[in-house]
């Protein structure tokens, strides 16, 4: 039994355990297996900042080195959650400050991070190593400071699109110059100039930096010394492409790419000059990742580009690259796993470039590695999709924005329930989906029934009843995140459905038909889970019985109390279904 | 706001007029029509944003001008922060080859060439965009010059406004240039595609 095994051999074999499906199958066992396994586990990934809280989480990890967590839900990117919603860090940097003195690694997504926070961090963990920031807010360049100057062996600033409020480039002079430990900055999101003369020094003198990506601020006139001090870099952001033309900065350029044996992925191309595009070539053999999804780069010259770059695997591009540039892409990058078409030019009604649905079908035919796509274009067809799901049965990621958000079939006029069944009948692996387009129910029912390795799903604009929401419910296997937004799906299918909720993450709904009724009736029913009514009209129950919310949040907890941060215009709905305000 | 669409919809059903088909029409006729394979124009969705509340009854109050493309909140889903980061305000300097000064105008301002050059137009009054023979040509008035528009790009080259998708037009446009239609024949780099070698 489990006595056999000293705890310490046992320990030591858990160790090897990295997953934490592994390491939560582990702790089910039996109870002093899941008393290790607390004690050794170093981990954690918290999907939703309140499915638990801090004091459970101390509780029963009480030794942590790494914290990953996410808070606001997806749609939040899209201005869908209102301001003041929630997902704030500090209270969980607090609880943390006392409880971990030796967490190295705090990694938070679309969370709302004050410059408090920043300097508790600074001043609570010793040996603080690891800082990412993705898509948060509510922090300034003060608080990058504190980091900066207090975290003396700090490896990772990574701020992606975070919005920061940028009060001045000064807090990079604050690392002192002791600081050789960096090994990852990214500083891309940020809008004041640094000082280069430090940024130089401070380049200079870390040997194990690996990522540097520059802020729009720093010319291209710099960017040959930066890369210079840095020939070992893996992955590199550019500042402004952009330069008065003349040789010498270019052969500069030119000559520092050469000394880069080590670059795999670029990104950053604000303001490219085209001509300036050459003096990378001597690295593109070499690159697996291309973000040029802020370069306004004519076709020809992208094409020229990417020709250069035979191993591409992942390709992140606006829709000025069009159709023939597609083309060109799936003859020359064999290798391509990844491609991101973002729109030029999204809130124009008209297509601004001759990209079509051809561009997409011509890739998926060429690069028998494509998995993962996201596709921003102005029309589609059956056709097009059927053809898309024969060529790739391989697509883990299928995400497609019709600009128009419920555009028909543009050759038939029909809806693409057809196209979008193609691609779940056909993508058996397919784990992530968003669909556009003139949508009815056939199409959730074809989802239903074949995406059984679906585990998030955003719906727009589609369906005609709660039959549609029906049949993903009670059909995708794997479903943890479904959002939807401004579809006829209501109270039926949701109450119908309730228990299925506490299998997912979350569930958004935002424009539908869902009445604050059946949200207290689910709240009753199913006491794991937070109903969170998101409504600035005011009081609910104020309102005419029947009359729809404007969104609803669902998701698990374990956390039996109520949200303690809620703003005025959100609603928890408790067992006794009595009415909660803030 | 979106929350008007949950309004009227959820009015519809507690008037008892929903039935299988769903519209997102107005109450009383709407603008879209329920069968599938319709095409609803992205203008229709907008134009579903009117001032309907929940307690108000069958009234619907309607806002007359034309609803901009940004109306339907969150649509397209492209992130703020992309937005942004797409964003710059575009000064350029315009001249007119003969005019004693020079202008500045935002390209932001615009969304299409069309605009910017109605702007010219009266920023020069001198200046008018004639329909010759079927193509838009900028004339002054007064002594017959027509005008070439013009505009130096990202490498230093001079190439004629139009030919570039708008978007990629504010992007890459350093300076603009009506050019006489005479030097314009002679002075016009024909558009290449940027070899930009001649660096080495």
């Amino acid at each position: 039994m489990a006595y056999s095994f000293p705890e310490e051999v046992l320990e030591h074999v858990f160790s090897f355990l990295s997953s934490d499906r592994d390491r939560n199958a582990v702790s089910l066992v039996c109870k002093s297996w899941y008393d290790i396994e607390r004690w050794c586990r170093r981990r954690i990934f918290v999907g939703n900042c309140y499915a638990v809280s801090p004091e459970i989480v101390i509780r029963r990890f009480p030794e942590l080195r790494a914290v990953e967590m996410k808070g606001k839900p997806h749609f939040a990117d899209f201005n869908l959650v209102p301001e003041g919603w929630g997902a704030y860090a500090y209270p969980w940097i607090a609880a943390m400050a006392e409880a971990y003195p030796f967490l190295e690694e705090i990694k938070l997504k679309r969370m709302v991070v004050t410059d408090e926070s920043l300097e508790l961090i600074s001043k609570s963990y010793k040996n603080f190593k690891v800082l990412v920031l993705t898509s948060c807010e509510g922090f300034t360049t003060d608080g990058l400071a504190s980091i900066a100057a207090n975290c003396r062996h700090l490896r990772e600033l990574d701020l992606r699109e975070s919005e920061v409020e940028d009060l001045s480039g000064h807090w990079l002079s604050h690392f002192p110059d002791s600081c050789t430990s960096l090994v990852s900055l990214n500083m891309s999101c940020l809008g004041s100039e640094v000082s280069f003369s430090a940024l130089e020094r401070l380049v200079a003198r870390s040997p194990n930096l690996r990522t540097l990506r520059l802020n729009r601020a720093v010319p291209l006139e710099r960017l040959a010394n930066l890369i210079r001090r840095a020939p070992q870099l893996v992955e590199l952001g550019t500042g402004a492409y952009s330069a008065e033309i003349r040789s010498d900065t270019f052969s500069n350029l030119a000559d520092a790419f050469s000394a880069c044996k080590q670059l795999k992925t670029l990104s950053g191309f604000w303001d490219v000059v085209p001509s300036y595009l050459p003096a990378m070539y001597s690295v593109c053999s070499g690159i697996t990742s291309l973000n040029l999804s802020y370069a306004a780069i004519p076709s020809s010259d992208l094409v020229k580009l990417i020709n250069q770059c035979q191993n591409l695997q992942r390709l992140w591009v606006l829709d000025y690259i069009e159709d023939s540039g597609l083309d060109a892409l799936a003859a020359s990058c064999k290798g391509l796993q990844e491609l991101r078409v973002f729109p030029s030019d999204p809130f124009g009604a008209e297509p601004n470039v001759p990209l079509t649905e051809q561009g997409l079908v011509s890739v998926s035919e060429g690069c028998p590695k494509l998995e993962s796509v996201l596709y921003f274009c102005r029309q589609m067809s059956n056709a097009a999709l059927i053809a898309i799901a024969k060529n790739r049965p391989n697509f883990i990621r299928f995400r497609l924005c019709i600009i128009d958000p419920q555009a028909p079939d543009y050759l038939t006029l029909e809806p693409l329930d057809t196209g979008f069944g193609a691609i779940v009948e056909n993508c058996k692996e397919l784990r992530r989906l968003s669909m556009t387009g003139l949508l009815t129910d056939r199409v959730f029912k074809y989802i239903g029934s074949h995406a059984k390795k679906l585990e998030m799903l955003s719906v727009a604009f589609a369906g005609d009843s709660d039959l549609g929401l029906h049949h993903v419910l009670s059909g995708c296997d794997s479903l943890r995140k479904l959002e939807i937004r401004d579809c006829p799906f209501g109270d039926k299918a949701l109450l119908a459905n309730a228990a299925k909720l506490e299998t997912m993450r979350s569930l958004w709904m935002s424009s539908c038909f869902v009445s604050f009724g059946a949200c207290k009736l689910l709240a009753q029913k199913m006491p794991r889970l937070n109903v969170e009514v998101i409504d600035e009209r005011g009081p609910p129950e104020s309102r005419p019985e029947g009359c729809s919310v404007e969104r609803v949040y669902v998701y698990r907890t374990v956390d039996s109390r109520q949200r303690l941060d809620r703003p005025d215009f959100v609603w928890t709905l408790d067992e006794d279904s009595s009415l909660r305000y803030s | 706001m979106s929350t008007e669409i949950g309004s009227i919809l959820s009015e519809m059903e507690s008037s008892a007029c929903l039935k299988t088909e769903l519209t997102l029409g107005l109450p009383g006729g709407g603008a879209a029509p329920s069968k599938p394979g319709s095409k609803r124009g992205f203008g229709d969705m907008a134009d579903l944003k009117l001032g309907v509340g929940c307690d108000r009854g069958d009234e619907v109050s309607v806002s007359t001008p034309p609803p901009s493309k940004e109306q339907v909140v969150g649509w397209p889903p492209v992130r703020s922060y992309r937005k942004n980061m797409m964003k710059s305000c575009k000064y350029v300097k315009v001249a007119v080859d003969g005019a004693p000064y020079l202008r500045k105008v935002d390209l932001e301002m615009y969304s299409s060439y069309e605009q910017l050059l109605a702007a010219l137009e009266e920023m020069f009054t001198c200046l008018a965009i004639c329909d010759v023979m079927n193509e838009r040509k900028i004339m002054d008035s007064a002594n017959g010059i027509e005008y070439v528009p013009t505009y130096e790009d990202r490498d230093g080259d001079w190439m004629l406004v139009g030919d570039v998708p708008w978007n990629m037009f504010v992007e890459t446009c350093k300076r603009v240039r009506l050019m006489k239609s005479s030097e314009a024949a002679i002075g016009l780099s024909p558009k290449t595609s940027s070899n930009g070698l001649s660096m080495n």
